[in-house]
């Protein structure tokens, strides 16, 4: 797992709209990284609908999300409309889970740990979480726990 | 904006929806979620059961009017019995459909109908949903012991 203090690896992937999008786009603000598993598992279904309820206070303290996972950007969009959520999805699709590999959050299972990583406004790595196990998700309070 | 930090589980208090006799348990459930509806009647079976709203809106869009609604029957001593209907039935859960309870359930309708769409309930709702937030609580249902405020596992249920 990239540790704390880092700068974080920078990246341009494509969203679920086939948008480019890049880390640095979001130089001067606070960004969230969710590294999630796939779309359309049970678990990473939860983790999304419920920080997506959240996201109103998360904006409040400048925060915005950013879904990873290794899949491609068709799926994101099938998977952000089935959730109704409007969080941006980002395709680590090709090389495979080659961002995800960067921040140390990649399993040789063949997808990405369910990972945390808050990016500040510098682009340094303000602060990770990284679940035991991929079927476990931190609930939002954590993150709110890390923003202070 | 509320915080939502980090804190235990609210202890049973006076403002709780608290039915039966048992051991208590506090369970964050939403009235739309099938996966609740299951483990509901197992849920409620022989303990004393706080129930506490986690409308996930994103994932059942009819979630909030269904809280709402419960919350409304509630104002007419009827919140155990809506939320058991809601449950027996998820099919029906259209505002038609809801009207057709209250009338089954013999509640004034005019009065469902204003107290549903309150600034009180919306608020009642979301109260509790912050503090299963803060809580840590990460899907439906999720219940927790009432003495010590620790998760249930669900296979405990």
């Amino acid at each position: 797992m990239i540790e704390t203090g880092a700068q974080a690896p920078g990246f341009t992937l494509r969203d679920q709209d086939g948008e480019e999008v890049s880390l640095s786009d979001y130089r001067g603000r606070r960004v969230l990284l969710v590294f999630y598993p796939m779309d359309f598992s049970p678990v990473c279904s939860d983790q999304l609908s419920i920080y997506q309820e959240v996201k109103p206070e998360l904006a409040e303290k400048g925060v915005e999300l950013l879904g990873i996972s290794v899949d491609h950007a068709y799926a994101h969009k099938a998977f952000q409309e089935k959730l109704g959520i409007d969080t941006t999805l980002l395709a680590d699709f090709e090389p495979k889970g080659e961002v995800a590999r960067a921040y140390g959050s990649y399993l040789d299972l063949g997808f990405a740990n369910r990972t945390l990583v808050l990016v500040d406004e510098d682009g340094k790595v303000a602060w990770t979480y990284e679940s035991p196990t991929p079927g476990e998700f931190p609930g939002a309070n954590v993150i709110f726990d890390a923003l202070g | 904006m509320s915080e939502l930090t980090s804190a235990p589980i609210p202890p049973i208090g006076p403002e709780d929806h608290v039915r039966g006799e048992g051991d208590s348990v506090v369970v964050y459930a939403d009235l739309a979620c099938p996966h609740c509806a299951g483990a509901w009647a197992k849920l409620s079976r022989g303990r004393r059961i706080a129930f506490r709203h986690f409308p996930v809106a994103t994932k059942h869009p009819r979630s909030p009017a269904l809280h709402a609604a419960a919350e409304a029957a509630g104002a007419q001593g009827a919140f155990f019995a809506m939320v058991d209907s809601l449950y027996a039935d998820r099919a029906h859960v259209d505002d038609p459909h809801l009207w057709e309870r209250v009338r089954s359930l013999g509640l004034d309708l005019e009065r469902f109908e204003r107290d549903r769409r309150s600034q009180q309930a919306a608020a009642r709702v979301r109260r509790d949903f912050e503090s299963g937030i803060r809580g840590g609580v990460a899907g439906t249902p999720a219940a927790f012991d009432a003495c010590t405020l620790t998760p249930v596992r669900e296979r405990e249920f």
